[in-house]
């Protein structure tokens, strides 16, 4: 135990010994080397690029799937709207015992799904008077109306019939605003006008996706082409890229906290996980100072085999070693 | 300002003052070279030889992560300098991203063959532990440099990394410097910043390692290391006689425990 834990280090400077080396040459070859590696990796298997995602794609592929989302946006319901910090107050967030970032550093992306997702977008389509009427109509309702119509409207959904255009037509019922105002949402989505609506910034050059990446993260497309290209935390996850390629295979340590229990069920996973992968990054980088952790290489003779002609050297008689030199 | 002195800078306006002539200018380029070739003699900077225990394959993925990062950087470099777009239409452009790619791939692969080497070896011991500090920490930079570069690809993976990383990181407040669904914030950290923090420590843990050389085998028996060297390696020994090695002209100070 004492040589397990002990800091004794016998390391001294080398006074054996030298070889001819030079730096620069094995600096070329290596880069040689490896620089053909890529290359020849790059023409037998290229690069996978498959096409992102957009809520216009989204609408018209999966009309229904699409209202129904939109309508949780509406209502206040989706995981966006309620997710807390940094997007709204509506969720806790994680914490991990008395630690609390995600409370402490606040809201600093709002997102009101309702006005952003919903209400706003439409108000840009002022030449549609029954539109307007519609919207009007549901603001100015109860919060109890606009509930009880948004979730008739959700279960109306899923008895919708799709037509060869892509509108989705449900049965009438105690909805009527919420029908008019999903119906021009989804005519606005499958334009192409709600993706651009939904940016951040108004100027020339867009670089903030959080708004539509959130919106279509509440509905199945993504997930839908995740699980096609194995990409779920299920499959392969963060190992594979899409085309089955490789990914980030350098994040197993701290996907596969993701796999095991209490983390695996955890609402609280994320911060854990992380902790957790924080506190072994640190060890990691404090292994000289880790008492026990140090010494593993000592105890376990890898090093035999990395210096065995040294060793091998060692291991000859003093005698043979005179006659050798 | 008097008078005098306004007179005097008056006169001396559009005088061009030589550096050489300068005493404080060439006393200050004296400390600094004075402390740099200290610190850092030419001989160890660019070493002409290395002890013979240096002798196995292990050695060889350090020199090729290295490689394989300036690879990256070269390759980085022209993917930026053509544009976001460029090689999600051209041939010439997704063979380029594809080297780029690749070269991640052998990097992280190498590195990580290069950190358990190292780990096995016990390169911390004799005052080694700001190389394998560096080394660590270089390690860990390259995890996020390398998430941003595929949260930058513009396509459906970086749609699906990104929302899926999303709640780790607002988990622990960082969304608002590091938010993953914001392409621009992204794409900064992976051409610039992190690039930047990457090849600094890389500089480091390299000068470092010129600094302190390679750790030595553990219970090391320099009487018998002395004795025995093979007629291969005599023939390929300098023919002037070795000075004194490093480690004993220049003691490491920050020796740590092992």
């Amino acid at each position: 135990m004492r040589r397990l834990l002990g800091s004794h280090d016998d390391t001294r400077p080398w006074t054996g010994p030298y070889v001819s080396y030079d730096l620069v040459k094995g600096l070329c070859i290596a880069l040689g080397v490896v620089t053909s590696l890529a290359v020849l990796l790059a023409v037998l298997f290229s690069s996978p690029d498959e096409q992102p995602s957009t809520i216009e794609q989204w609408s018209r592929r999966m009309p229904v799937n699409f209202l129904m989302a939109a309508t949780k946006e509406l209502d206040d319901e989706s995981l966006t709207a309620e997710y807390g910090p940094p997007y709204n107050h509506n969720g806790e967030g994680q914490h991990a015992a008395f630690l609390d970032p995600q409370k402490w550093l606040g809201v600093d992306q709002p997102i009101d799904t309702a006005e952003d997702y919903v209400i706003g977008p439409l108000r840009t389509l002022s030449s549609d008077l029954a539109l307007q009427r519609g919207i009007a109509e549901y603001k100015e309702a109860s919060a109890y109306l606009q509930s009880d119509g948004t979730n008739s409207y959700e279960k109306a959904l899923r008895k919708a019939s799709v037509a060869g255009d892509g509108s989705v037509s449900v049965r009438p019922g105690e909805y009527e605003n919420v029908d008019t105002i999903m119906h021009g949402l989804l005519g606005l989505a499958q334009s192409g006008g709600l993706e651009s609506d939904l940016l951040n910034s108004h100027q020339s050059f867009q670089t903030d996706y959080t708004k539509p990446l959130l919106l279509m993260a509440d509905g199945e497309l993504l997930e839908e082409r995740a699980n096609e290209q194995h990409l779920l935390a299920k499959q392969w996850g963060m190992m594979n890229e899409t085309g089955s390629y490789p990914g980030q295979a350098w994040l197993w340590l701290y996907t596969f906290w993701y796999q095991i229990e209490p983390f695996k069920s955890s609402p609280n996973a994320d911060i854990l996980v992380i902790l957790v992968t924080t506190l072994l990054s640190l060890a990691f980088v404090c292994i000289p100072f880790i008492p026990g952790i140090r010494s593993i290489p000592r105890l376990i003779p890898v090093h035999r085999l990395i210096w065995r002609e040294h060793y091998r050297a060692q291991s000859t008689p003093l005698h043979e070693l005179s006659q050798a030199s | 300002m008097s008078a005098t002195a306004a007179n005097h800078a008056a006169g001396d306006r559009g005088k061009a003052v030589s550096p050489s002539t300068s005493w404080t200018t060439r006393a200050r380029a004296a400390a600094v070279r004075a402390a740099a070739v200290g610190t850092l003699p030419p001989e160890q900077l660019l070493p002409d030889s290395q002890p013979t225990y240096v002798a196995s394959w292990i050695y060889v993925f350090g020199l090729a992560a290295l490689a394989a990062l300036v690879v990256i950087v070269g390759s980085g470099i022209l993917l930026s300098l053509k544009g976001l777009a460029w090689w999600h239409y051209t041939a010439v452009g997704r063979f380029f991203n594809s080297i780029h790619l690749w070269a991640v791939e052998l990097f992280f692969f190498t590195m990580v063959i290069h950190l358990w080497g190292k780990f096995w070896m016990a390169a911390w011991r004799g005052g080694r532990a700001r190389v394998w500090v560096t080394g660590a920490v270089t390690f860990l930079i390259a995890i996020p440099t390398a998430l941003t570069g595929y949260i930058s690809q513009q396509n459906f993976d970086a749609q699906w990394i990104s929302i899926q990383a999303k709640d780790a990181m607002n988990s622990i407040g960082v969304g608002a410097v590091f938010n993953v669904t914001n392409f621009g914030q992204m794409y900064s950290y992976h051409v610039l910043i992190l690039p930047i923090v990457v090849l600094s420590l890389v500089l480091a843990h390299i000068l470092l390692v010129c600094r302190h050389r390679v750790v030595p085998p553990f219970e090391l028996d320099t009487r018998r290391a002395s004795a025995r060297i093979s007629p291969k390696r005599e023939s390929l020994r300098p023919e002037s006689p070795r000075p004194a090695p490093v480690s004993e002209r220049h003691p490491p100070a920050d020796r740590a425990p092992s």
